[in-house]
């Protein structure tokens, strides 16, 4: 059942909450041995949630949009008193004093929280092998990777282990994990939903989106947990966008286009697989033959997104880390001076990608380096702002593939950072700019793994992005992706 | 080995950033970092003389709310959290005279 399915169905009395949670908690206890997408189920808080839904509905009140929806969370979401690690040792065992806003919007929307997703360490890495805690593994192929950083929240959706999760994206941790896994995953516009409680990362490109097994079950994620939270400064004084409204308005006449320089041609993005490029064109043509009016067109600085947020990205990590010091809370190694401890403390509880990134942001924010590194990412940053305007002034969204490739084996790009990082290559540009996007799978490579295609808009264009998914989607289910 | 970033930067990067490295992650950090300078190469050698910097993707500035006391969090929850707490303070090994 979909999330949708599951809410009206409890809200109708078909089924309970409690009957709902039990399934998926049985099913979490089967197989999430092999898989490993949570950190940490939480089962008894998850049935006290559900009991009070049942009672909800036995008492004739409405218990919201997600009633009785059993909900996976990234483990860098706070929940108050209960841990939050960030896959980290750094903070294992801490127990946050406050819920991250979003956690408060699903606990009222009526979603019963079914544990935490495990992830690359503090969001950092695009297969979930950087987690302290061991790797997740693809419900499709427990040899290959689930993607990163938002793995675990990917797999959990993919294994049915909940029908919906919450990941967070800085450069395409939840698109590409989305596509790797073969679910549904969004990046909303930067400011659509509170990041107040999400652990940070990179600050200026961290925002929390939805995974479903449908775009519309990712939809009625994004509007519960959308919309203004005067707790988070960057929010944007805006409602939550209505997408479940609109979902089904199609692509007529809509005018799509295909970046030039992520479709895996000559003097574009290098590294975009033959199979992922040719089910992306399959998907445009789908579109077209929907009524869309495609064109090519070219966003020459997507190319330089790259380098630029491998700059700009661990330039903020390595600031916003330097809370990790032993003082306040997480680990702390005892030594003889406060400095001593702060730098044992730190080089015990963070891992290996962690540390490279820190020690990458501090560089490029050192003297003698600033203008050269970050100054100058700051400035393809505009670049890149610039050239995207420039291409939705002809064209309302953009298709590129979500991910260069399909899922790959444990250890295959661990050795070389640089091919970790390319995977990015796609998903990275949103982030810099702030618009949204948003991965639907769209049918197999050629090695029988998911492709998922993603779908960009300017800022605050969901709804379009959304419905042009639900267009994707649906030739998907048609056979039209084979 | 690249020149990008030497070994000697790359133990003064780490002191900047409280990490302390055993000398094979050295190593590997040198080598590792110097690949993804070399990958920010693109970005160093562009002329952007003329183009203003994005630090954030959104216009707003100043956000402001009404002055009025709201509820916080428990000093006490926050301060059970802490590895080590006295008198409603986090507590700390010595701090001043320390750097040598």
């Amino acid at each position: 059942m979909s999330a949708l399915e599951i809410a009206a169905a409890v809200k109708a009395g078909e089924t309970s909450a409690v009957a709902v949670l039990e399934e998926h908690l049985e099913r979490i206890a089967e197989r999430d041995g092999e898989i490993h997408a949570f950190n940490l189920v939480t089962s008894d808080l998850a049935r006290a949630q559900a009991e009070a839904v049942d009672a909800a509905v036995a008492e004739g009140r409405d218990p919201g949009p997600l009633a009785g929806v059993p909900i996976a969370v990234k483990d860098n979401t706070c929940t108050r008193g209960i841990p939050t690690t960030c896959s980290s040792k750094i903070l294992e065992g801490w127990l946050p004093p406050y819920n991250a806003t979003v956690i408060d919007r699903l606990g009222a929307a009526g979603a019963v929280t079914i544990g935490k997703t495990n992830l690359d360490e503090f969001a950092m890495g695009s297969s979930t092998e950087n987690s302290a805690f061991g790797p997740t593994r693809n419900p499709h192929d427990i040899t290959k990777v689930p993607g990163g950083s938002s793995g675990g929240s990917a797999a959990a959706v993919a294994a049915d282990f909940a029908p919906i999760s919450i990941g967070s994206d800085t450069g395409g941790s939840i698109r590409q994990p989305a596509a790797l896994c073969g679910v549904v995953g969004a990046k909303p516009t930067y400011g659509v939903v509170s990041r107040y409680g999400l652990i940070a990362f990179a600050s200026s490109l961290d925002q929390i989106g939805p995974f479903a097994h449908t775009v519309a079950d990712a939809a009625a994620l994004l509007e519960v947990i959308g919309g203004h939270d005067p707790r988070d400064s960057t929010s944007i004084p805006a409602p939550s966008p209505s997408l479940l409204d609109v979902l089904d308005r199609g692509v007529e006449g809509l005018r799509v286009g295909v970046i030039t320089e992520l479709s895996g041609g000559p003097g574009g993005v290098e590294g975009i697989a033959a199979d992922v490029a040719a089910r992306t064109r399959q998907a445009v043509s789908a579109l077209e033959a929907a009524g869309a009016i495609v064109s090519e067109v070219s966003v020459p600085s997507a190319t330089l997104g790259l380098s630029a947020y491998y700059l700009i990205a661990p330039a903020e990590a390595s600031s916003n880390l330097s809370r990790y010091d032993g003082v306040r809370y997480g680990l702390r190694v005892d030594a003889a001076t406060t400095g001593e401890m702060n730098t044992a403390s730190r080089s015990a509880g963070f891992g290996d990608e962690v540390k490279r990134r820190i020690m990458l942001g501090t560089y490029a924010l050192s003297a003698g380096y600033y203008d050269a590194f970050y100054g100058k990412a700051l400035k393809v940053r505009t670049l890149i702002v610039r050239d995207f305007a420039a291409a939705y002034e002809n064209v309302d969204v953009l298709v590129t593939p979500t991910s260069p490739t399909t899922a790959f084996g444990f250890g295959d790009k661990t050795a070389d950072p640089m091919a970790m990082y390319v995977n990015d290559v796609c998903t990275i540009p949103s982030n810099l700019s702030g618009d949204p996007a948003i991965s639907v799978p769209f049918g197999v490579g050629d090695d029988g793994m998911p492709i998922g295609v993603q779908i960009l808009g300017p800022a605050q264009s969901e709804p379009t992005i959304f419905a042009v998914a639900a267009v994707l989607e649906d030739v998907a289910a048609k056979g039209g992706a084979k | 080995m690249s020149d990008r970033i030497t070994r000697d930067e790359v133990v003064h990067v780490a002191k900047l950033a409280r990490l302390e490295l055993a000398p094979h992650e050295i190593d590997a950090f040198t080598e590792q970092l110097a690949r993804v300078l070399e990958h920010a190469a693109d970005v160093e050698s562009l002329n952007v003389d003329d183009v203003p910097p994005t630090s954030h993707p959104l216009p707003l500035v100043n956000v402001f709310r009404e002055d009025v006391v709201t509820d916080s969090i428990d000093r006490d929850e926050v301060l059970a959290q802490a590895p080590a707490a006295e008198s409603h303070m986090f507590r700390v090994p010595p701090v001043l005279g320390e750097e040598r």
